[in-house]
């Protein structure tokens, strides 16, 4: 009974030395297939490959307000933005000025966007009802002047296609 | 065909004629000196890079390709970052101690390598207990990474240090007995002995099934020697920051890192002279054609390339699996290397007596 | 009577304390555990949160119900669509709205995909502990392939705010389901190399087994839920127990193991990656057509109070709003499954060695933002 016991001992000591080694080889195997194959790399060559790089199209990179080639802006001033904002990185500015029927209206001056507070949302897209607003696709925002996060969207000279002049 | 003996000859033979025996003598070590620390030097930098390269490969992702054509000056890069750094000193540290562990770690495995030979003739020593030499010098090496431990005067630094050097206390038998059963089959401690006795066959070939165990036997302890791989645990990032030397920076800290990598190397040219034959080529049976291409090739490329086959087998070993846990190293010497070694050793005198290896 | 964390005072003159500090390579987080060691064995284990509390409760309480998701998706940033999901149900529950099919399909997919991700980076993260340095590699390599189905649709990674009390933020890209069956076919190799590469280990298995026990009766008292309870026994998923969104529509298992060992609480992860996969294959090519996002004029919830469970990746998250008929919530608090999974972390490591630390609070997978909010 006792030989029997001692047998069983050994051969499970051989057989574990055996399990052992072969779950270490089944591992070093999946190891060893990745070395020989160069092609499983699957680094980008940033940033070398800033030309050909293309994010998708929904990317949230960096707000913006569409100006066509006329250099006109939607932004009607109704304020919906900035409301939405859940944190307060829309700031806009406006003019009150003499329209043409005699009554004063508001008139874009500055959008300002504060980039460094903006937590990327998308709340504000959606939300205007003149599809004013849309995401660049860059992501290169680091500066070393906190100044220039401070940004204002509407291009110098441009004017509104929502205000009838 | 490829002999250093007549160069080697050549230089003594200059020096002794024209100067008295006793400067002579001192130019020859100086010369000796400065070759091996120039050599410990380039091979470690490299021996990094190449570590950087093949585990960048093994995960998918390129390695070090920015600095110098493929990157190949990255680790020169980091060695002047290194010698830029401050070195901070503890206040309540023992600082002679403290500032000779570097030494001590370095200064071992540096002795180590004069005894290796390169290539026929290109050996700083050929002792009669060649063997015996390099396994007493590497025992060295753990006095030192004790000392770091207890001199930083820090709790993460000792539980490392003690941890390693039981780890390196016990895996040192298992090192030797692997060892012992080549050297029962070429009857001599001699590594120039060692390599004439493979002239017919490597030993790993020669010796069959039991000098396989036995290689792959020392492969295993000779990695957790060096605190390598899956024994890595005196130096665990992700335990106890960086173990025994967490308060080293600069060029102590490049101490310790370069002699790790040069003690693998230690490891994979002792495993290549007394395994695989050391400088020889390999020879396929009697093909006389096919010999004499192999011939071809000088043996310092058959050296270093079949060391570094061996360095990569341990750099596989170190980037698959995690790491073991110290009652596991200590377990898996003491219940599972050692009776096997022992079993296999006498295997070996069996083998060698009745003359039934090929 | 057991003892408390707080009445233990060194009495052994060979115990010493060492602080694994806020940061720590392997604390995943700002979280500090405050350890009394007596040689490597652990006498007791005290962590500290707090390190990243931002107060997510009381912003909340100034900003409207739709504003709030851009707050909820970083309390557990790896379950972020989920986040979302439980504040848009809890609202959608108080107003008596319901959504339509389309939206209740394509949150679940979302919820299905974030669970997968989550789970990925749970593995790559918890091999580099136990020092198998390349498994971070490859969870995120195959991550990767998750994120760019996100960024497609939503345009962000991470912190996505992109189901609203109401529906949807927008509707999917067209090539939504093309991406997921690639990646249900690309995952479906890929996960058995996981299984080859770290579970068949013997080194692996060895510092698993065995560790860190957790039994039924403890999990229960501790309120441990996900996958770290699962792993001793207690059926806790919520998706079976209290079903929402799409969930009635699939047919799945609930992975427990009756254990309560490291092991247990891996193996339970693995499989739930795979049960995931079986939903996605479910709902992915029948999603029925319809609106996006409900006409609300004001989303505003009546007086009262409503709470709201769901299963995130990591356990039990619950939402709890007091609402006084405004656009903004009174109250609201959210009971993390990270704070409860985090305190049991004593119990399992008492008697252990600080190797098995590593592993224990690898394995019960804690987000620590999630447990300071």
């Amino acid at each position: 009974m006792a030989l029997l016991k001692t047998i069983k001992a050994i051969g499970k000591y051989f057989y574990d030395i055996y399990d052992g080694v072969t779950s270490l080889a089944r591992g070093m195997k999946v190891t060893g297939s990745y070395f020989v194959r160069p092609s499983s790399v699957v680094t980008q060559k940033y940033p070398e490959n800033r030309a050909t790089l293309k994010m998708f199209d929904n990317f949230k990179g960096e707000l913006q307000l569409i100006h066509d080639e006329n250099n006109k802006h939607s932004c009607n001033v109704c304020n919906t933005c900035a409301r939405r904002c859940p944190n307060g990185s829309i700031e806009i500015i406006y003019k009150k000025v003499e329209g043409a029927d005699g009554r004063t209206k508001k008139v874009l001056d500055k959008y300002v966007y504060h980039l460094e507070t903006c937590s990327f949302c998308g709340l504000c897209v959606p939300s205007c009802d003149e599809f004013a607003l849309r995401f660049d696709q860059d992501f290169e925002h680091a500066v070393f002047d906190r100044g220039k996060l401070t940004k204002v969207l509407n291009k110098p000279g441009s004017s509104s296609k929502a205000m009838k002049e | 065909m490829y002999d250093f003996t007549p160069f080697i000859e050549s230089i003594t033979s200059y020096l002794n004629e024209n100067l008295s025996p006793f400067w002579a003598g001192l130019i020859s070590m100086v010369l000796l000196g400065v070759g091996i620390l120039l050599f410990y030097a380039v091979l470690g930098l490299y021996l990094v890079y190449a570590e950087r390269k093949i585990c960048a490969r093994m995960q998918n992702r390129m390695g070090p390709n920015r600095v110098g054509p493929g990157g190949i000056f990255q680790t020169i890069a980091d060695l002047i970052k290194l010698l830029l750094k401050e070195l901070i000193y503890i206040r309540n540290a023992d600082s002679l101690l403290f500032n000779i562990a570097p030494f001590i770690v370095i200064v071992a495995s540096i002795m180590a390598i004069g005894a290796i030979p390169f290539a026929k003739g290109l050996q700083a020593v050929d002792l009669n207990i060649g063997v015996l030499y390099i396994l007493a010098i590497s025992s060295m090496g753990v006095i030192g990474i004790l000392i770091a431990g207890w001199a930083s005067n820090s709790k993460y630094s000792v539980i490392g240090a003690m941890r390693s050097g039981a780890q390196v206390i016990s895996y040192e038998l298992s090192v030797g007995l692997a060892l012992l059963g080549i050297i029962t089959f070429a009857g001599s401690m001699q590594f120039s002995e060692i390599i004439a006795s493979q002239e017919d066959g490597w030993w790993i070939f020669k010796g069959h099934i039991p000098a396989m165990i036995a290689f792959v036997i020392f492969l295993i302890a000779g990695t957790a020697e060096t605190n390598r791989g899956p024994f890595d645990l005196a130096e665990a990032e992700s335990e106890l920051t960086a173990g025994f030397h967490t308060e080293y920076s600069g060029i102590k800290f490049a101490f310790f890192f370069l002699a790790e990598y040069m003690n693998m190397f230690i490891i994979a040219a002792v495993a290549t002279t007394l395994f695989l034959g050391g400088w020889l080529p390999f020879h396929l049976f009697q093909w006389q054609g096919f010999n004499n291409v192999m011939d071809f090739i000088p043996p310092v490329f058959w050296f270093f390339g079949k060391a570094a086959f061996v360095i990569y087998l341990m750099m596989w070993f170190k980037w698959t699996f995690p790491r073991l846990r110290i009652d596991q190293l200590l377990a898996l010497e003491w219940k599972y290397l050692l009776p096997i070694n022992l079993m296999n050793l006498i295997l070996i005198a069996f083998l060698t007596l009745m003359k039934w290896h090929f | 009577m057991e003892e408390t964390l707080l009445d233990f005072d060194l009495r052994d003159k060979e115990e010493y304390i060492i602080n694994m500090g806020p940061q720590h390579p392997s604390t995943h987080g700002v979280l500090r555990f405050e350890v009394c060691l007596q040689g490597e064995q652990i006498k007791y284990l005290r962590p500290h949160c707090g390190y990243i509390h931002r107060g997510i409760e009381k912003m909340s309480e100034a900003l409207t119900y739709p504003q709030l998701v851009h707050l909820t998706d970083r309390m557990d940033y790896l379950s972020a669509h989920i986040n979302n999901e439980a504040v848009a149900l809890c609202v959608e529950n108080a107003m008596g709205v319901e959504v339509s099919d389309r939206v209740k399909y394509i949150r679940t997919i979302f919820a299905e995909l974030t669970r997968i991700a989550s789970h990925q980076l749970w593995w790559c993260a918890f091999g580099m502990d136990l020092g198998a340095l390349t498994t971070f590699f490859y969870g995120l390599r195959d991550r990767e392939h998750i994120l760019d189905i996100f960024e497609e649709t939503t345009g962000s990674r991470l912190t996505q705010s992109f189901i609203t009390p109401g529906g949807l933020m927008a509707d999917v890209h067209p090539n939504f389901q093309k991406r997921i069956k690639e990646f249900i076919t690309y995952f479906r190799k890929k996960l058995p190399e996981y299984d080859q590469l770290l579970t068949g280990n013997i080194i692996f298995r060895e510092r698993t087994h065995g560790i860190g026990v957790m039994s039924k009766e403890v999990a229960i008292d501790y309120g441990v839920t996900g996958p770290s309870g699962r792993g001793s026994g207690f059926s806790c998923d919520i998706r079976k127990i209290a079903p929402y969104s799409a969930y009635p529509f699939v047919k799945f298992n609930e992975i427990t193991l009756p254990e309560g060992d490291t092991y247990a609480r891996y193996v339970v992860r693995i499989k739930e990656m795979w049960e995931s996969l079986n939903i996605l294959e479910q709902l992915i090519d029948n999603i029925p057509q319809g609106p996006t996002m409900l006409e609300l004029k004001a989303v505003k919830a009546p007086k009262g109070e409503y709470y709201q469970r769901v299963e995130t990746a990591r356990g039990e998250l619950g939402v709890y709003i007091v609402s006084d008929g405004g656009p903004s919530p009174a109250r609201i608090h959210y009971r993390t499954p990270n704070f409860s999974n985090l305190f049991v972390i004593n119990k399992l490591a008492k008697g252990h060695k600080i190797a098995d630390l590593v592993a224990i609070s690898g394995s019960l997978d804690l987000v620590i933002p999630d447990i300071d909010r």
